[in-house]
């Protein structure tokens, strides 16, 4: 376990390193980003509804039946883009984006394109790591901000039709928008910035551990994907926590 | 070309006590070996006898456990060698990547390192597929190749290196006759117009010996003999002999049955 944090480490400083040659490497980037966006889009607006209309159900009752449907907005809103949009849509591109980043690195050390490319004193990190983290930490936020506002749109959809709760979209959203502010907001999308360096970190680095054929790289995409998560959810609460600090 | 300066043709290689084991079992065991500059040396033994891994350490993928491999008298794990010296490596699997057309790959290294504007490249990349004998299948798939066009393609993207030191690991291995014959022409060829300093590692004997200037016979992690093809054929190493004179006519010298 330590080896494998040491080598994340190693790969997040290559990276910063590298960092000055991302407008050189653009053309990649925007290649990846098409393919994230491509890759998850349909999925985030599925999920977001019905995150925000799931929250709208589960607690648009009690509020209504002790007086405080009022409130319905503002508990939607805060807690999509706190907290879920942030750390579902992490556990999202964690599934589709990183498990598939795991795979392409790791079949390309397995089939040797990695020395290749060391061969010709092309570095893989500049070549590969750089363009990928480059373009999931712009995807994630852009698709939290996204998947914020199709959430409270769901969590409006059910406060409205449902029976039980049954208030105004005009109450829903003045609530909403008097409760979430723009530091609310911002606070997701640091999370969800720190958590698109972890999912980028954790797959790229699995992707060049990848040894043995095609149950190696299997395996290595399992533990990209479940390390990913992992860190995602723990990274969750110390990053709330300074975030708490820092208010 | 720019980049890395080319004001000689090729570069000696030096090997000395190399040692390397993987999980405590040692593959290679005190490899001492010399190329000269120009030279096709020629490393022939069976397989799992430890060439490709020797090879590896060769151009630095791999760094071994005690001993030291120079090249043009500066060790290979040097960072500033590969600023002078152009290292290039024909993989058995041809390692071409599979993400990028067959134009994009011969021409990688010079679009990555910046030598030339995109148009100068594909002229570049169009002259070297026409040195192997695919002219016109820049934007063709890698998945839609052949093993020998992967091969010669992978030899067209060392060759955009105008390397000095060029190694071939099983170049002619999963291919017919005939296309073996292609490639191992093609390595005579490359090396006689480029003059670079090629290592080719086969368990083949017959390309082995006849491209080589010299050639390495190595067992079981250690180089038994080096010499001129001549010297190896006439080899007085029963290991060699045995590995030389094997031939496959067995069902001919059975007894035959009623």
């Amino acid at each position: 376990m330590f080896h494998t944090i040491g080598e994340i480490m190693l790969l997040f400083l290559q990276t910063l390193r590298a960092l000055p040659r991302a407008w050189r490497e653009r053309q990649k980037v925007f290649e990846q980003l098409y393919e994230i966006g491509n890759s998850s889009l349909l999925m985030a607006c599925i999920l977001s509804i019905f995150i925000g209309g799931v929250i709208a159900l589960q607690t648009g009752p009690v509020l209504v039946e002790r007086g405080l449907s009022s409130a319905i907005g503002g508990l939607v809103g805060l807690s999509i883009c706190k907290e879920l949009a942030p750390v579902m849509m992490a556990v999202l591109i964690a599934g589709r984006v990183g498990s598939a980043m795991t795979a392409e690195l790791g079949s390309m050390r397995v089939y040797q394109e990695i020395d290749a490319l060391r061969t010709m004193n092309i570095n893989p990190v500049h070549y590969l790591v750089l363009p990928r983290m480059v373009a999931i930490s712009v995807a994630l936020p852009t698709l939290v901000v996204f998947s914020v506002l199709v959430g409270w749109m769901g969590g409006g959809l059910v406060s409205v039709y449902n029976d039980s709760i049954s208030i105004t979209f005009e109450a829903y959203f003045n609530n909403l928008s008097q409760e979430v502010s723009i530091a609310d907001l911002a606070n997701g999308l640091i999370k969800s910035f720190v958590f698109a360096v972890v999912i980028g970190l954790v797959s790229c680095q699995q992707g060049f551990e990848t040894i043995g054929g095609p149950r190696g790289i299997g395996r290595s995409v399992t533990k990209a994907v479940v390390n990913a998560i992992v860190m995602i959810l723990i990274l969750d609460y110390f990053v709330t926590r300074f975030l708490l600090f820092l208010d | 070309m720019s980049g890395p300066p080319n004001n000689r043709a090729s570069v000696g290689l030096r090997v000395t006590d190399l040692h390397k084991s993987y999980d405590g079992n040692p593959v290679l065991k005190g490899i001492n070996l010399e190329v000269a500059p120009g030279e096709v040396f020629v490393l022939m033994g069976p397989s799992g006898s430890g060439k490709s891994v020797l090879l590896r350490q060769l151009i630095g993928l791999e760094t071994p456990d005690s001993g030291a491999v120079n090249i043009d008298g500066r060790s290979v794990s040097d960072p500033t060698l590969r600023a002078e010296c152009r290292l290039a490596m024909v993989f058995q699997s041809g390692a071409l990547l599979t993400s990028l057309t067959v134009g994009a790959n011969v021409g990688l290294y010079l679009a990555e390192h910046r030598l030339h504007p995109p148009e100068r490249i594909a002229e570049i990349v169009s002259d070297k597929l026409e040195l192997v004998g695919l002219k016109g299948q820049e934007d063709r798939q890698v998945s839609e190749l052949s093993g020998g066009m992967r091969k010669r393609v992978a030899i067209a993207r060392a060759l955009v290196m105008e390397p000095h030191l060029i190694l071939y690991d099983e170049p002619t291995s999963e291919l017919d006759p005939l296309s073996a014959l292609t490639i191992a022409e093609e390595i005579v060829h490359l090396n006689r117009r480029i003059g670079a300093t090629s290592i080719v590692v086969t368990h083949e004997r017959e390309l082995g010996l006849g491209i080589a200037d010299r050639v390495g016979v190595l067992f079981g992690g250690e180089l038994l003999q080096t010499g001129k093809p001549e010297e190896i054929r006439h080899s007085r190493v029963p290991a060699i002999q045995k590995f030389l004179n094997v031939n496959f006519r067995l069902k001919s010298s059975s007894p035959s049955t009623p």
